[in-house]
């Protein structure tokens, strides 16, 4: 069943285009990798499901309900949470204060902080330290943390790997399979390709504002991959 | 000896009156860093509010004004950072300081038309002439220690809102990071208007002591603004104790130099503040933020 819908969408940076006729689906329980290269809009795209960019049209539908153009606050209510590009940690506030500022818009079924720190326990250790005292792969937790608190349906991550090591990236992946086996949708955006191809059971490769591929991770081929991702003889 | 003494603690006692103007700057600041220059202006309404409550709803003491002067001063806060100010907020900083510039300027002439360009004066019962006998033959007025009380408590109930609710953390939370903020769920329009409420809360609280203490003009504003400003400045930007701390720092130089001479006054805290402000831009107090 399609849990996310998005058809046609069209995203602006002021005068500039940054997205061209998106058209996406996600299926619960479904996880999904976005790929391609720096500037091709994966961040805008996850950012105008999430509200933060102005998407235009009645372009993306969440568990049946058009969601475009709403706030940012009032999608994460709807069962959309983004852990954004860079972390975003709030830099004066504790660990456990920027988890529990996940939860600021979930009055019921918010997960407890327990929760929390059962998928991350050294996270339990450090809560009451500023959260930019921690290590990169400890912040990613909290910024993960922090968007899970908020019991979402589809969870959409934005370069998680980023600047991390690979032994903090493999432990961050095994998280999030423990996230996707809760049932949660995933939506990973991820500059290492093997690794998206390897997590995802589908995959959308984005070229300058545009889908230029889209399919089941385990059977797209690497020349079709590399063709899309660097847009070598413009065939999409 | 006893006179320099005398002169710290009068200064103590009127920081604590320039700490209750500077309070409801200070959060403004701190949360969404705009420089609202209206502040003073919205001190002088409160105060004409307050005498024209008592008048109207015959209170028998102008404290009691507070009652109804709160929520509505509450209310003037909210509605001006939603119509009005959270549209000026963004990238550029000087468009809240224009608009909040144009505002202080139709309040003042709007207090004009309503209530002249007459001095006025708030009464405030026999507290306003009582006093307590300290040893050495000092005294503190009542009044006086009552604004300290009432100025550090605020603070400190301020404080506690910013640190120990869930209110404070999304303010804190959003003061770091709008966008992120927003993310999380936090309606951040109605939260600013929040803020700027609760800053009115305290502009009201000014507004009756301040009204009590000295006698006020329709553009009185101004005045009462700039040591607003020094206050926040002197004791770091976004941090409410520094505020307490620097309005009494203020009121102590002001005080100690009107011991030299009375026209030294006010150029005593303003050489203070620069001095300060050269040596320390950040303040006394800065908010941590890394």
């Amino acid at each position: 069943m399609s849990l996310l819908t998005v058809s046609g969408l069209n995203a602006y940076y002021g005068d500039f285009q940054a997205l061209f006729e998106i058209d996406f689906e996600a299926n619960a329980g479904e996880v999904i990798a976005v790929i391609g290269a720096n500037g091709a809009g994966k961040s805008t795209f996850l950012n105008a499901i999430a509200g933060n960019v102005k998407g235009q049209g009645n372009t993306v539908q969440f568990d049946g309900e058009a969601i475009c153009g709403l706030r940012p606050w009032e999608i994460v209510r709807r069962g959309i949470a983004l852990v954004p590009e860079g972390r975003r940690l709030f830099s004066s506030l504790t660990v456990e204060e920027n988890l529990l500022m996940g939860a600021y818009a979930k009055k019921k079924d918010a997960w407890p902080l327990a929760r929390i720190y059962e998928l991350f326990p050294q996270l339990k250790l450090k809560c009451k330290q500023p959260s930019l005292s921690l290590s990169g792969g400890e912040q990613q937790m909290v910024a993960i943390g922090r968007a899970l608190i908020s019991n979402p349906r589809l969870l959409m991550c934005d370069e998680l790997s980023l600047g991390l090591a690979p032994k903090v990236i493999h432990d961050i992946y095994e998280t999030l399979a423990a996230i996707r086996d809760l049932g949660v949708t995933l939506i990973i955006v991820e500059q290492n390709v093997q690794q998206a191809l390897t997590f995802a059971d589908r995959v959308y490769c984005f070229q300058e504002g545009r889908v230029s591929l889209e399919g089941r991770a385990a059977a797209l081929k690497p020349e079709q991959v590399s063709r899309a991702y660097f847009g070598l003889d413009g065939a999409a | 000896m006893s006179g320099w003494i005398d002169s710290i603690l009068q200064g103590i006692l009127l920081g604590a009156l320039y700490s209750l103007f500077a309070a409801g700057l200070s959060l403004v600041f701190g949360v969404m860093r705009m420089v609202n220059v209206a502040h003073g202006d919205l001190i002088v309404l409160s105060a004409f509010l307050a005498m024209w409550l008592q008048r109207v709803m015959g209170f028998s003491s102008t404290f009691l004004t507070l009652i109804l002067l709160m929520p509505l001063m509450f209310a003037v806060g909210y509605l001006l950072q939603r119509t009005i100010l959270n549209p000026a907020l963004g990238e550029d900083i000087l468009r809240p300081v224009l608009i909040t510039f144009g505002l202080s300027v139709i309040i003042q002439n709007g207090l004009l038309q309503a209530f002249s360009a007459d001095s006025q004066k708030l009464h405030g019962g026999r507290v306003e002439v009582a006093s307590i006998a300290l040893p050495a033959g000092l005294a503190v007025g009542t009044l006086p220690l009552l604004t300290l009380v009432v100025s550090t408590a605020l603070i400190g109930l301020l404080q506690w809102v910013l640190y120990r609710t869930k209110l404070g953390r999304a303010l804190r939370a959003t003061s770091d990071d709008l966008s992120t903020a927003g993310l999380m769920g936090v309606n951040t329009p109605h939260l600013f208007a929040m803020a700027t409420g609760i800053a009115m809360v305290t502009v009201a609280v000014a507004g009756v002591f301040t009204g009590i203490r000295a006698s006020f003009d329709a553009v009185s504003g101004p005045d009462w603004l700039i040591f607003a400003f020094e206050a926040v400045i002197i004791g770091g930007l976004g941090s409410l104790w520094g505020t307490l701390a620097g309005g009494m720092i203020l009121a102590m130089a002001q005080t100690t130099g009107a011991r030299f001479s009375p026209s030294w006054q006010l150029l005593a805290g303003h050489l203070v503040f620069l001095a300060i402000l050269i040596l320390w831009p950040q303040g006394l107090f800065p908010r941590r933020t890394e």
